[in-house]
C-alpha cells in the first residue's frame, strides 16, 4: 500500500479496497516502527490525522472525489500549522505553537490531504545536509551513515522510506531538488510567486519558494496543482491562473529543445554522476528532443551571490525573533538589551547564528554598497543568462548536486565546503524561474539526481518533460531495500 | 576579507547575538573564509548594471484601506514569554 502513487491510491480509496482511515493506521505504524531510524520527523501528528481521516472517509461515502481526497502528506516544519508545534527544526522555536495555518495547509486540509506529521529540517532552513538541526540530523534511508541533503532533509527521508506518500518543502538556494537527488525522488521547485509564503517562516524572502517531494513527476503534479495559486495574503504572490499540471504531463515532448550548459559540467563534478547526467541527455534525444549546449557564463557566481543576498535578508527576517513575543527566551536578563543577545545566542544554532553575523556585515554601514548591492546586479547578470537562453531552448538540463550522498559530518566544520553543494541549484532561486530534481541512476547503490529548470511559469512543461523520462525509465520507482 | 575577533563581537552586537568568548575566534575564522570567497564578486564588472532586488519585474500590490482581519490578540499572545493586561512585557526600560 505504501508503494502507491497518489493516483493509485485515490483509485483504491474511491472503489473501497481500503479507507483513509486504515491507509492513515498503515503510515503512522511505519512511521512508528521505521523513523527511529531516519529521525524525519520532528512531531507526529496522529490523533490529527485520524480526525481528518474520518472526515475524508465521510467526504469519499459521499461520492467526492478530489485527486487528493484522503491522502496522507507530511508537512515540512517550516509551516504553521495551527495548533500544532511549529519549530524550523529551532530551539528558538522549539516551544512555538503556531496560532495560524500557512495557505498550503489550508489548501491542503480542504482538499482532503491527512497530516502525519511535520517534517525535520535544517535550522530555519539553513543547510544542504539537515545536520543543523536542533532535533538532530536526519539519516538518508539509502545508507543511515549519509546525510538526506537539505533543508528539506526530512521530508525527503520520510517520502524515500516511504513513510508518506508525499511532502511538502521549501527552496530557497536547492532545499528541495538536492536532498531529492540525494534520495531518489523527484522535487519541483516553481517559479517565485506562483505558491503562497503566507505562514511559511521566512528565510530569505525574495528567494525562499513551497514546493513538493514524490515518488514520480505525476504525484507532484497532482500535488502541485493544489498548493499553488494567487493568495492575496502573500504580497509577491502572483495573480495568473494555474495551469492544469496533470493535464499536461501525457504531452509529447518530441522537438523539444534541451539546453545543456556547459558550465554545470566543469571541475567539481564527480564522473559517476557526470555519465549518469549524460547517459540522461542521451535517453532525452532517443525520445525525440533536440539537445543544445548553451552557456550560462555566470553561473559560477551564483555561489558567492547569494552567500551575499540570503544572510542579508535572514538577517532581517529573524530579526524579528528577540524573545519578546514568542519563541525563547533567556531567563535571568537584566536589561532589554541582554533579553534580546541571551535569547537569540541561546536559541539560534552555530549555522544560523553564521548567517545573520554575514547578512549584518554585508548591510552595515560601509560595506553596503561593496557587497550588497554589488551582488544584487550580478545577480541580474546571471539572472539575463538564463532569459537569453530561454529563446533558444525550451528547457535547461543538468546535474542537480555534484555527487551522491555524503557521510554525516563530512562538512561540519567548513560552512564553504557545505555551501559548494548547492552550485547548481542557486541561480534558479536567484532568477526566481521554476527547477526540478527527478532521478537519473544510482552510483555503487546511492541515487543521483537531474535537474530541469524552465522559463518563468512553466513548471507544467517541466512535469511533464520529467513525466515523459518517467515513463521510459525506471530508476524513480527504486526504492530503499532496508525500508521496504 | 577577513574578519577580526574584535569586529566578529561588533557584528554580533549589531545583529544582537550574544556569543561566548571561545565562540568569537572560531567564528571569526568562519566567517573570514565566507567573506573570502564572496570576495570573487568584486572583480566582476557590473558598470551600468541596475541592482536585481526582486525576481519578477513586479509592482507592489495595493487593497483598498480597509479592516480584513479579525483581531487575534488573544490568540496570538498565547503563547508569548510574558504577557499582562495584553501588552507584552520585557525588563524595565526606561528608569
Amino acid at each position: 500500500m505504501h508503494h502507491l502513487s497518489i493516483r493509485e491510491l485515490s483509485d483504491g480509496l474511491r472503489s473501497k479496497k481500503f479507507s483513509s482511515k486504515e491507509l492513515t493506521q498503515h503510515f503512522l505504524k511505519r512511521i512508528d516502527r521505521l523513523d527511529p531510524q531516519l529521525n524525519s520527523l520532528v512531531t507526529v501528528t496522529a490523533a490529527r490525522a485520524l480526525r481528518q481521516a474520518d472526515a475524508a472517509d465521510a467526504r469519499l461515502a459521499k461520492g467526492e472525489a478530489g485527486a487528493l481526497l484522503g491522502i496522507p502528506v507530511i508537512q515540512k516544519d517550516i509551516f504553521c500549522t495551527l495548533g500544532v508545534r511549529t519549530s524550523c527544526a529551532s530551539q528558538m522555536l522549539d516551544r512555538f505553537i503556531a496560532p495560524y495555518d500557512a495557505t498550503i495547509v489550508q489548501k491542503l486540509d480542504a482538499a482532503g490531504m491527512v497530516m502525519l506529521g511535520k517534517a525535520n529540517m535544517d535550522e530555519f532552513a539553513m543547510g544542504s545536509s539537515n545536520e543543523t538541526s536542533w532535533y538532530g540530523p536526519v539519516k538518508n534511508p539509502w545508507d543511515v551513515t549519509r546525510v538526506p541533503g537539505g533543508s528539506s532533509g526530512g521530508s525527503v527521508a520520510a517520502v524515500a522510506a516511504a513513510l508518506a506518500p508525499v511532502a511538502t518543502a521549501t527552496d530557497t538556494g536547492g532545499s528541495i531538488r538536492q536532498p531529492a537527488s540525494l534520495t531518489n525522488l523527484t522535487g519541483i521547485k516553481p517559479t517565485y510567486g506562483r505558491v503562497s509564503r503566507f505562514g511559511m517562516i521566512a528565510f530569505a524572502s525574495s528567494l525562499d519558494q513551497a514546493g513538493v517531494v514524490a515518488r514520480s513527476a505525476e504525484d507532484a503534479a497532482v500535488v502541485l496543482r493544489e498548493m499553488s495559486g494567487f493568495d492575496p495574503r502573500d504580497s509577491t504572490s502572483v495573480e495568473k491562473p494555474v495551469d492544469d499540471y496533470v493535464a499536461g504531463l501525457s504531452q509529447s515532448i518530441k522537438g523539444l529543445k534541451i539546453g545543456v550548459p556547459k558550465e554545470y559540467f566543469a571541475e567539481g563534478l564527480a564522473p559517476g554522476a557526470r555519465a549518469l547526467v549524460e547517459a540522461a541527455i542521451q535517453k532525452f534525444k532517443d525520445l525525440g528532443a533536440v539537445i543544445k549546449e548553451i552557456s550560462l557564463p555566470n553561473s559560477p557566481l551564483s555561489v558567492p551571490t547569494y552567500y551575499v543576498v540570503a544572510p542579508a535578508e535572514a538577517s532581517s527576517n529573524l530579526a524579528r525573533l528577540d524573545g519578546v513575543r514568542y519563541g525563547h527566551r533567556a531567563e535571568g536578563v537584566k536589561s532589554l538589551e541582554d533579553l534580546y543577545k541571551k535569547s537569540r545566542g541561546e536559541g539560534f544554532g552555530a549555522e544560523v547564528q553564521r548567517r545573520i553575523m554575514v547578512g549584518t556585515y554585508v548591510l552595515s554601514h560601509g560595506y553596503y554598497d561593496a557587497y550588497y548591492l554589488k551582488a544584487q546586479k550580478v545577480r541580474r547578470l546571471i539572472c539575463d543568462d538564463f532569459k537569453a537562453a530561454f529563446k533558444d531552448v525550451d528547457v535547461i538540463l543538468g546535474p542537480t548536486a555534484t555527487d551522491v550522498a555524503f557521510k554525516l559530518g563530512t562538512n561540519a566544520d567548513d560552512p564553504v565546503a557545505m555551501y559548494l553543494n548547492d552550485i547548481y541549484t542557486i541561480a534558479a532561486n536567484l532568477a526566481g524561474i521554476p527547477a526540478m530534481s527527478l532521478p537519473c541512476g544510482f552510483v555503487d547503490g546511492l541515487p543521483v539526481g537531474l535537474q530541469l529548470m524552465g522559463n518563468y511559469f512553466e513548471e507544467g512543461r517541466l512535469l511533464n518533460v520529467a513525466h515523459q523520462y518517467q515513463l521510459a525509465t525506471d530508476f524513480h520507482k527504486q526504492s530503499p531495500k532496508e525500508f521496504a | 576579507m577577513s574578519l577580526s575577533p574584535d569586529q566578529v563581537r561588533q557584528v554580533a552586537h549589531l545583529a544582537r547575538l550574544e556569543l561566548k568568548n571561545e565562540q568569537v575566534e572560531h567564528y571569526a575564522t568562519q566567517l573570514s573564509n565566507i567573506l573570502g570567497m564572496v570576495d570573487r564578486l568584486t572583480a566582476v564588472n557590473t558598470d551600468g548594471v541596475p541592482v536585481m532586488a526582486h525576481p519578477l519585474d513586479m509592482v507592489q500590490r495595493l487593497r483598498p484601506d480597509v479592516v480584513t482581519e479579525a483581531d487575534q490578540r488573544e490568540a496570538f499572545q498565547e503563547h508569548a514569554p510574558a504577557v499582562q493586561d495584553g501588552l507584552f512585557l520585557v525588563p524595565k526600560v526606561i528608569e
